[in-house]
């Protein structure tokens, strides 16, 4: 731990503790604030919304406004696919990145850095400049409106395979050049010895993919056009579009569709932070 | 092993990107197919005022974007404090946006800048201040968009800052207390030079994220009834290059067009990224 700014005698030090409590609270109320005046709106009557001043807590607690916003939208099918694209991606780029960073990791093959290259060049390109053709794909194969069109594209990734091919590099030779003396194949070598040891860089490219996924918009806004068939970003996008400027409505929609996200970062806090951290230390 | 990957690589992002370069040059048929026009999108892309001003309205958020670092610098070292109470529970809550849907957060915003009921306007007015329509005057629109992306991304940038202050060695510290140096005249020359690979991350970072900036502003501007915000009086300062990217191509159908733009947005990142990667042997300290 490395102490910055507090470098005072006592009563000095106990005042700056003071201090940095009262700006770090202040900074908190900002950060957290607007979700609690989500969670209070999402509960009040549409009439209550209105009023001038507004009410804090809400005079009568409107619970149906939850169950009205699945009468507005098929929330429930945009939960069924936000799960499936999201897992979808997830679990595919967890097989397809671990073996291709794997073996740019440790194999020497033909080609391997020139080809090393060209995944390092869609790193750096904005995915705008992927969307037209992955929409005249998707298009051409009869996908929009589909769960194969949702995912697909979003199976592959330049990123997660350099963060692992980082993760690879870094591990010890010594397990796996044992494992190879043993007779095992580079296929059992991964399997059996590197990916168990990765597994920090596995859980940091679940949660990086994950988040992703489920807050995606500019992809599945351009593949979906059906309501049903939209994940939840898409699909409060036209709520919001479309529809009438209910507020309690639109606060309750949108809670429904952040908590899956928020109660996963609650119960995994450390690795969602360390994953984060991962990134910043070795982008 | 690396089959499946070099395929949907290939087939989903490398093949595209040539696609693209091709389409820049070409323009949709009515009846579909492209039929090639040479460089007349990327001339009438001079030609046209929209253009400019996304691109000077996307230079402007993400300027406002890089105050959000020091900002993230200043919660950073508050928090780092040795012996401080309760660090992970602030580093928890400020980190709460970057895990929720921008999508959600921009409806969100939307309400707490309502003109007529928003909080926004209520606070304001407690302290003898008249609010405005924030999402649709256009004098303001742009900075209420970017004040919900500096708030998004404080905690990321808090995170990244943390990390690297925790790989600063405490003797540092020690040998500044022992000189009697102050602590701003620490803070400024050794937290800082010592943080600035994390800074520089950071920037590089926000200056890519920033220039693509859609989400938000998408958001803020739709309004019931009219497709991609054209209703809003707003619009025209808020549209960002990938907005206006999304409106040719896919809300007017121009995919030429859009594309030409898409390469425009490109240029603007590896430009941006290039200077800033040339500055930083200036003042990036690698121990």
């Amino acid at each position: 731990m490395a102490d910055g700014t507090m470098t005072g005698r006592r009563p000095m030090r106990h005042a700056g503790r003071v201090a940095t409590h009262v700006v770090l609270i202040i900074g908190a109320i900002v950060m957290v604030g607007p979700f609690v005046w989500q969670l209070l709106t999402s509960l009040k009557a549409f009439s209550e919304t209105t009023r001038v001043p507004p009410t804090f807590l809400p005079d009568r607690w409107e619970w149906s406004n939850y169950l009205q916003v699945f009468d507005l939208l098929p929330l429930g099918d945009m939960f069924r696919n936000t799960v499936l694209m999201t897992a979808g991606r997830t679990l595919a780029q967890l097989a397809f990145c671990s073996l291709a960073a794997y073996a740019f990791a440790r194999l020497r093959f033909r080609g391997n850095n020139l080809l090393f290259g060209l995944f390092l060049s869609v790193l750096m390109v904005p995915s705008q400049l992927f969307l037209i053709p992955q929409y005249v794909i998707v298009q051409d194969l009869g996908w929009v409106n589909t769960l194969p069109g949702l995912i697909v594209p979003g199976m592959f990734s330049a990123f997660g395979t350099f963060l692992l091919r980082q993760f690879f590099l870094a591990l010890p030779r010594d397990m796996e050049e044992a494992a190879r003396l043993d007779g095992a194949n580079p296929l059992q070598v991964f399997w059996h010895v590197a990916l168990p040891l990765a597994r920090p860089g596995l859980l940091a490219l679940t949660i990086l993919t994950a988040l992703w996924s489920w807050n995606d918009f500019m992809y599945p806004l351009v593949v979906t056009t059906d309501p049903a068939k939209m994940p939840l970003s898409a699909g409060l996008g036209t709520l919001q579009g479309e529809h009438f400027t209910d507020y309690s409505i639109l606060m309750a929609g949108s809670a429904l569709a952040t908590a899956p996200m928020v109660v996963a970062f609650i119960l995994l806090q450390r690795h969602f932070i360390q994953g984060i951290a991962f990134t910043g230390s070795k982008g | 092993m690396i089959a499946p990957t070099t395929i949907g690589l290939a087939i989903f992002y490398l093949w595209p990107i040539a696609q693209m370069f091709y389409y820049s040059f070409t323009e949709s048929g009515p009846f579909g197919g492209q039929t090639w026009i040479g460089a007349e999108n990327y001339r009438a892309l001079l030609a046209e005022p929209s253009v400019f001003q996304s691109v000077l309205n996307t230079l402007v958020y993400t300027v406002i974007q890089l105050a959000g670092i020091p900002l993230a610098v200043l919660f950073a070292t508050l928090l780092n404090q040795r012996g401080l109470r309760g660090r992970s529970v602030y580093r928890a809550l400020y980190f709460l946006p970057v895990v929720t849907m921008p999508v959600a957060v921009a409806m969100l915003w939307r309400w707490m800048y309502n003109g007529d009921y928003g909080l926004v306007n209520y606070l304001l007015s407690l302290i003898g201040l008249r609010g405005t329509h924030w999402a649709s005057d256009p004098a303001v629109a742009l900075y209420a968009v970017a004040a919900i992306g500096i708030w998004m991304s404080l905690g990321y940038n808090l995170v990244i800052f943390l990390a690297g202050l925790q790989g600063i060695p405490a003797e540092y510290y020690e040998a500044a207390a022992i000189d009697g140096s102050g602590a701003v005249r620490t803070f400024a020359r050794i937290t800082v030079p010592l943080l600035s690979p994390s800074i520089f991350f950071a920037t590089v970072l926000t200056v890519i994220n920033s220039l693509q900036m859609f989400d938000l502003a998408y958001m803020m501007m739709s309004t019931p009834g009219s497709a991609a915000g054209s209703g809003n009086p707003a619009l025209p300062r808020v549209r960002t290059i990938s907005y206006l990217f999304y409106q040719k191509a896919f809300v007017e159908h121009d995919l030429g067009f859009g594309a030409a733009i898409a390469f425009v947005l490109l240029g603007f990142i590896l430009v941006m990224t290039l200077i800033q990667f040339r500055l930083q042997k200036r003042w990036v300290h690698y121990g």
